[in-house]
């Protein structure tokens, strides 16, 4: 297994090593002069190169069988995946489609995810996309491994493959010989290179693909079993905490570390430059300790926080950013023919992941080696950047997922993952758990970008958009680590000698970062996105679930309603005037249809995407209440609508989609990070309210399977599409828009006034 | 210094100070999952345990306030192989996500349902107000425990 791990730095030359994928791609790109990024994937360019034929999924870059599947002699089968769990029940459908292919039962299943010693580099958990590069491979991979066991079986049987039976990984003849995967793995090595052209099974062949199987991990997790990280005790291991800066730019002038050393437990404090840390024996008395060190710590905090309100806006008008035109179509002689013009701007605040559970790592040195146990959404990112930091070579780094606390998006895991490395590295090898406190996670997270969307648009006498703009100023989303040009660990910015991160870089299109979902899917005749991101970063800023989407779409689809109302036209149907793709039109439809939507409705309101364009379809209505004395809105009932492709498990599908409506109603009801001009301000749930049980929505969604499409992640199909139809419903119930997020009871209560 | 606690019906030890919170002793002396650590200030709930039938957040319980007092924690309620009818409700329903917020949920409604047998949609919603979830699990949570307690699931 090992042969598996090569470093992501070890590799010298650019030739295209089976495992040793990502380095070459890297590097490539940056030898070529062209923006280097850790996401971009480019497996054309890549294929060219490699002059070998095209593989499904991440299987054209981890291309042998034993990558990712080994049948065992004790009649397990065991897959490996370099996507983790996150919660959203990605384990659970990975096994369903390896369980289908194989013919053998799901309780037979083990499974082997994110491990740099151990599984694919298959990049970060994140964009939605595990089934469709995980599953892809296992799917295509499982259906080979089949083909080449019965090969095997057809042999020892003495009866045509064709005619075998499988049932549970027992295959039968016709004339009643038999043999088991278990008996024949043995002579199927499965070291070999996947070959295209496999054929696996159809949709009507599925048994447990499309069926709501229960999720695998939940029995321990309501059972109070081991199932995070947060919940792993090692022979000896101590509790670290740290002390964070007041801000990013803080700077340590003094603390009394003798007398934080003298306090029960304490097993070592930890200072270099302004990263200051505690082990000691208890949990109770690191956080004493950590407490004690906060108090005697002085910092200099420069003011360097952009302004807080209205003002953030113009001000990130003013910043210096790299600038793009996207999705950019012409068409002069049809924009001429417009009649009436709209213009609006919106903006969005800093809003935070907030995981109820903050960041956690367990790390233990041993030779020169450590190990690091971990919720990142990207082992190998992770062990990227440490090797950065630590100054130790990948191969003596391991890192190893296990589940932590909600992740939406990045958030401290890959951080705490270094605290836990530094704080280890002076506890004599004892392991070290170390999470951060309520404080650190709304602190140090990086939160969703403030953005600022300006719209405009021309209507010809048809009500038809025939020029549309949407000119955006964001942030990046994406600083996670692995940067080529930097280190995105938050602890190593801090040390002595610092290793910091590196100029910001957008997601390219089609996906997009801050232009994510700000070209329309709609057929406009001319059309352009302006892409303004901002280049520096005085707040912390990295992807929140949907990156830019969540906020393109709050302005396009607000803005798509602002039109229709100007063409005199109902939304639904002003939106299908515009959109051609079937499916697209399906779910609008449907949602329509099942909702009951009438174009006098007062109360609800409308919206649609296809996330990332690319992604799922959904469609959402959702109804609105407001409570005029107060500003006070509530979102009673959300009805959506989804087109996901070839459904693996529906009911885990639907948990996602409706998990995603309700967060994303409580990013718009309510959040925002608050700051001064030092230092960030939310610190606790009372400074950062989320929506309660009482006030969630209820949510109905409805799912159109399409077996012979691609499955398409669904992690993040509802957010964008909740936020319009939410600001869309406000406007037709009260007759005036909101456009600044979050619709919160002040701003609504002075609109209203 | 140490401390004796009845947790699940046992007589348990520890060697913590008696100011330390209840929820550190749970989770690093008596090797309690369940229990969990999300804000330690009493606002989210994921360290809910029940103290003589009442939910309590052990975050902000200091062990010497709890003395001879039954704590029950979810671990106390059943297994995988024999859930409680809570536990087994929770997995019908599939009402996780990550389920970080769940065990804390769980014991809430635990406390609710040994009070009121058969609580309204409102009163369940309205009990787990202060047991926070962000991965939007809550509808399914509130279906759970309708279904635990043998009513109609409207959530
Ligand atoms: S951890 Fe106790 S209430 Fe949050
Ligand atoms: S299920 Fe993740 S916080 Fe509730």
């Amino acid at each position: 297994m090992n042969a598996r791990d090569n470093s992501m730095f070890g590799a010298a030359s650019n030739q295209v090593a089976d495992e040793s994928f990502s380095l070459p791609r890297r590097r490539f790109f940056k030898k070529s002069g062209a923006l280097a990024v850790a996401f971009s994937l480019a497996p054309s360019l890549l294929n060219a190169q490699a002059a070998r034929p095209a593989l499904p999924g991440s299987l054209n870059n981890f291309r042998k069988l034993d990558s990712w599947l080994a049948i065992n002699a004790d009649g397990t089968v065991a897959f490996f995946s370099g996507k983790v769990e996150l919660g959203q029940g990605i384990t659970t459908a990975l096994t369903q489609i390896v369980a289908d292919e194989l013919d053998i039962d799901m309780a037979r299943i083990r499974f082997v995810s994110g491990d740099t010693d151990r599984t694919p580099d298959e990049g970060v958990t994140a964009g939605s996309l595990s089934i469709q590069q995980s599953g892809t491979a296992l799917r295509f991979a499982a259906a080979e491994v089949r083909a080449l066991l019965l090969a095997a079986a057809a042999q020892k049987l003495g009866a045509p493959a064709e005619s075998l039976q499988v049932a549970d990984g027992t295959v039968s003849s016709a004339s009643g010989g038999k043999a088991t995967y278990w008996e024949l793995s043995g002579s199927v090595p499965l070291g070999r290179e996947a070959t295209p052209g496999v054929k696996p099974k159809t949709a009507a062949q599925h048994k447990v693909v499309g069926k709501s199987v229960p999720r695998r991990d939940i029995p321990a997790k309501v059972t109070g079993g081991e199932a995070y990280v947060q919940d792993m005790r090692l022979p000896g291991m101590v509790f670290g905490r740290v002390v964070r800066p007041p801000s990013l730019t803080a700077k340590l002038q003094s603390v009394d570390e003798a007398a934080a050393r003298a306090m029960p437990g304490v097993v070592a404090v930890i200072r270099d430059g302004s990263f200051l840390a505690v082990a000691a024996e208890r949990e109770e008395q690191a956080i004493a300790a950590r407490y004690a060190l906060s108090q005697s710590a002085k910092w200099d905090v420069p003011a360097a926080l952009p302004p807080m309100g209205p003002a953030l806006f113009a001000h990130m008008k003013t910043q210096r950013s790299t600038d793009s035109v996207v999705g950019k179509k012409d068409n002069p002689q049809a924009a001429a023919t417009a009649v009436k013009t709209l213009k609006a701007e919106y903006t969005r605040p800093f809003q935070s992941h907030g995981s109820i559970g903050p960041s956690c790592a367990v790390a233990q040195w041993k030779d020169g080696k450590v190990t690091i146990w971990t919720h990142s959404q990207g082992v190998f990112q992770l062990r990227g950047d440490l090797v950065k930091v630590l100054k130790v070579p990948a191969a003596n780094i391991n890192c190893i997922h296990k589940e932590g606390s909600g992740c939406y998006g990045h958030n401290g895991a890959d951080d705490v993952g270094l605290d836990a490395a530094l704080v280890a590295r002076a506890t004599n090898g004892r392991p070290v758990k170390l999470q951060w406190m309520r404080e650190d996670e709304f602190g140090w997270e990086p939160y969703g970008s403030a953005m600022v969307m300006n719209m405009s648009a021309g209507l010809d006498a048809n009500g038809k958009i025939v020029d549309y703009t949407h000119e955006l100023w964001s942030h990046t989303h994406s600083t996670r680590p692995y940067d080529p040009d930097g280190s995105n660990l938050l602890a190593g910015w801090h040390l002595a000698t610092p290793v910091p991160m590196g100029p910001a870089k957008n997601i390219p299109q089609p996906s997009g970062g801050s232009d994510r979902n700000a070209v329309p899917y709609y057929t406009f005749p001319q059309q352009k996105v302006i892409n303004h991101m901002l280049m520096d970063m005085p707040i912390r800023v990295s992807a929140l679930r949907t990156l830019g989407a969540y906020a393109n779409l709050f302005a396009a689809e607000s803005f798509m309603d602002e039109l229709a109302e100007a063409a005199g036209a109902d939304p639904v149907e002003f939106r299908l005037r515009h959109l051609t793709d079937p499916r697209a039109r399906a779910v609008l439809e449907k949602v329509a249809a099942d909702a009951n939507w009438k174009t006098g409705d007062k109360h609800r309101g409308v919206s649609f995407s296809r996330y990332k364009n690319i992604g799922c379809y959904v469609a959402a209505i959702v109804d609105i209440e407001i409570d005029r004395a107060s500003g006070k809105l509530s979102v009673p009932r959300i009805a959506m609508v989804g087109d996901v492709g070839l459904i693996v498990n529906p009911d885990g599908i639907i948990n996602q989609l409706e998990g995603g409506a309700i967060q994303s109603t409580s990013w718009t009801l309510g959040e925002q990070v608050s700051y001064d001009n030092r230092q960030i301000l939310t610190k606790s749930w009372s400074d950062y309210p989320v929506l309660t049980y009482a006030e969630v929505p209820k949510v109905k969604t409805t799912l159109i399977n399409r077996p012979s499409d691609p499955s398409l992640g669904v992690g993040e199909g509802s957010q964008g599409p909740v936020v319009a139809a939410i600001a869309n419903a406000f406007a037709r119930s009260s007759g005036k828009r909101l456009r600044d997020l979050p619709l919160a009871p002040a701003r609504v209560k002075a609109l209203l006034a | 210094m140490a401390v004796t606690l009845n947790v699940n019906g046992a007589s348990r030890t520890s060697p913590a100070a008696p100011d330390t919170p209840l929820l550190y002793i749970l989770r690093n002396d008596l090797n309690l999952n369940a229990a969990k650590y999300g804000c330690g200030f009493g606002q989210c709930g994921a360290c809910t345990v029940m103290i003589d039938g009442t939910a309590t957040r052990s975050c902000i319980t200091p062990a010497s306030q709890v003395g001879a007092k039954a704590v029950t924690t979810l671990e106390g309620l059943g297994t995988i192989a024999r859930p409680h009818a809570l536990q087994k409700a929770f997995i019908d329903e599939q009402a996780a996500q990550c389920g970080y917020c769940v065990a804390g949920a769980m014991m809430t409604a635990k406390a609710l349902l040994d009070k009121n047998a058969k609580p309204n949609e409102k009163e369940i919603r309205g009990a787990l107000s202060g047991n926070l979830c962000r991965c939007g699990t809550h509808n399914r949570i509130v279906r759970a425990i309708q279904r635990a307690s043998g009513q109609e699931v409207t959530a």
